[in-house]
């Protein structure tokens, strides 16, 4: 345990040294200034007639519904983004430029490094989500009083999803080197992305085949499915069955997709531990 | 337990390519061993069979008194990689203080072990910097106080001289003596032989992935050369020379032999005596590392 939270440490230390948090910091404030300034003139446009009528507040929240939508839509995207690219190159990098060596011959198992890196990288992966997600939450709320609903579930998915393939990230980098594993984990995002869309219209155009073609993707790689989830229970019943958006949910992921992503992210990590650890370094 | 090091037949192949064919050796408690052999004959890969690095392909080994890999073993281990990388984002400070925790050092004692350390390889002014700024020479000393922080009883050095200017050569040496003083054992990688001659207890040259020699610096088996200044030089003095040794031969006014053994020279001197000739110089000299080197590894394998 003295070893996982050392190199935890040791990780948090690396995500500040490299500027990696600096960086996400202040785009992701200007990320928020931006949603933040969009959202109130467009507000203000609704409640102020602007839109040439006065929309009812039922319409008003399917508006700001698919306002924070669009916001969400976009975080969880850069979160992806950060779950892949920020421990892309923490195995591979320390392996080919000799950093593991003063680190594997330390007394501390070689799955205590895997694991210390990887809860370094989600203590400030969930903290990213917490800031990008949240404050597009709070800024909806503070602006135009509009409430999120299942946010704390919204956000557990989102972060799943971003477990996932950070975890899958780092599984690479015990085997591939930095680019091949970022190769491989954007592959396999795409994949996931393509199947999630093939499921929804399958479902509106009532084509089972492509439907099924799309779970089939997502059980490849459930990180799309997990995006869906958390859409559709963030959003009231009215608004997620409007039209097809990249957050209308008409095929819902089951409670069956999700348990199968939590074991999915529990064997890449088994899988990286075991790989790492018999590893010629 | 006498040895802190113990293999038999430890063999390691990637692929088709053996590294290392047969490694079996012994390492003494509180011995300074270096491993000598050309660049690709399988040094680096029997240290990091050694480290728990990596796993054997055959062959059984102890480190400690526990098997090969050994977690627990590691907390009395220092090891000082060859090509020496660390997180460049650290201070030097900062980066013996992550290397102290993994060692399962804290609090008060690790803080002073730092200090101490830092001012003992020269680093104390640049202890705060990143190590992005500093020079090879300064990071192999922030690595070598990195491999003495848990006061190890063996330390594994991979070239340990290699790259580093007079003064870090006369660091890392004085480092060495200073652990065998302590008590503890240090198994260093090297090809460069004349820092070996003043550091090795015992020395082991290996080639193509074997230990084809084993032996004590201070006991060096075999002969020694023994040269004479002498006031006069005839044949027939050449001639009953022979009688001490081989090779009798004289080479810029000097006679040389080749002598079996150290208890020769006093007969010598005793013999030259009793012929009356005056004696200017009598000097005996061990075959250098490097003669030897050539010698066990043949003229095609030359060191570095």
């Amino acid at each position: 345990m003295r070893g996982i939270l050392t190199v935890a440490h040791l990780t948090l230390h690396e995500v500040k040294g490299r500027k990696v948090a600096l960086a996400a910091l202040i785009l992701g404030v200007a990320f928020l200034v931006v949603f933040g300034v969009g959202l109130y003139f467009v507000y203000r446009d609704m409640i102020g007639g602007g839109l040439g009528f006065t929309p009812s507040r039922a319409q008003q929240n399917v508006g700001l519904s698919f306002l924070v939508m669009a916001g969400l839509y976009a975080v969880n995207f850069l979160m992806v983004m950060m779950a892949v690219l920020m421990p892309v190159d923490t195995l591979a990098g320390d392996i080919r430029s000799g950093v593991i060596q003063t680190l594997v011959t330390k007394p501390v198992r070689r799955a205590s490094i895997v694991l210390g890196k990887w809860l370094g990288f989600w203590v400030v992966l969930a903290l990213y989500l917490v800031m990008m997600a949240g404050g597009v939450m709070l800024i909806a709320w503070a602006i135009a009083g509009f409430e999120v609903q299942n946010a704390p579930a919204g956000l557990a998915l989102m972060l799943l999803e971003g477990t996932l393939l950070m975890t899958l990230s780092i599984l690479g980098g015990t085997r591939l080197s930095t680019l091949a594993t970022g190769v491989m984990v954007f592959g396999l995002y795409g994949l996931a992305f393509i199947g999630g869309w093939l499921e929804q219209l399958g479902a509106v155009l009532g084509n089972v085949t492509t439907q099924n073609f799309g779970i089939i993707a997502s059980l490849i790689v459930p990180s799309e499915a997990l995006w869906q989830l958390a859409s559709y229970v963030m959003q009231p019943p009215l608004i997620r069955e409007v039209s097809i958006t990249p957050f209308s949910v008409v095929s819902v992921p089951s409670t069956g997709m999700l348990v199968w992503a939590l074991v999915y992210t529990l064997g890449a990590l088994l899988l990286a531990l075991r790989q790492f650890g018999k590893r010629d370094l | 337990m006498n040895s802190v090091i113990e293999t038999a037949g430890l063999r390691k192949a990637f692929g088709s390519k053996v590294a290392v064919d047969d490694l079996t050796l012994t390492v003494g408690r509180g011995e300074v061993f270096g491993f000598l052999g050309p660049n690709g004959a399988g040094k680096t890969t029997s240290m990091k069979m050694l480290l728990g690095l990596v796993t054997p392909t055959a062959g059984v080994g102890q480190v400690l008194g526990a098997p090969l890999g050994d977690v627990k073993a590691r907390a009395k281990m220092g090891f000082l990689p060859e090509h020496f990388r660390f997180q460049d984002w650290l201070s030097g400070r900062e980066f013996l203080r992550f290397h102290g925790r993994l060692y399962g050092l804290a609090g008060g004692v690790l803080t002073r072990r730092i200090e101490e350390l830092l001012e003992r390889v020269d680093l104390l002014d640049a202890a705060d910097r990143p190590l992005r700024g500093y020079s090879k020479g300064m990071l192999q000393r922030i690595g070598l106080a990195q491999a003495l922080l848990n006061q190890p009883d063996l330390v594994f050095l991979d070239e340990p001289t290699s790259g580093l200017d007079p003064l870090g050569r006369f660091l890392v040496r004085d480092i060495i003596v200073a652990l065998r003083e302590q008590g503890a054992s240090v198994f260093v990688n090297s090809h460069l032989l004349s820092e070996v001659e003043v550091t090795c207890d015992r020395v082991a040259f290996v080639k193509r992935g074997c230990v084809v020699r084993e032996m004590a610096l201070a006991e060096q088996a075999g002969d020694v050369t023994v040269e004479l200044k002498l006031g006069h030089v005839d044949a027939a003095l050449l001639a009953g020379l022979a009688q001490f040794g081989r090779d009798v031969r004289q080479v810029d006014g000097l006679v040389r032999l080749t002598a079996s053994d150290e208890a020769t020279l006093p007969d010598i001197a005793r013999w030259l005596v009793a012929q009356g000739v005056s004696i200017y110089r009598l000097a005996a000299d061990h075959k250098s590392l490097e003669e030897l080197f050539l010698e066990v590894m043949g003229e095609d394998e030359r060191p570095g």
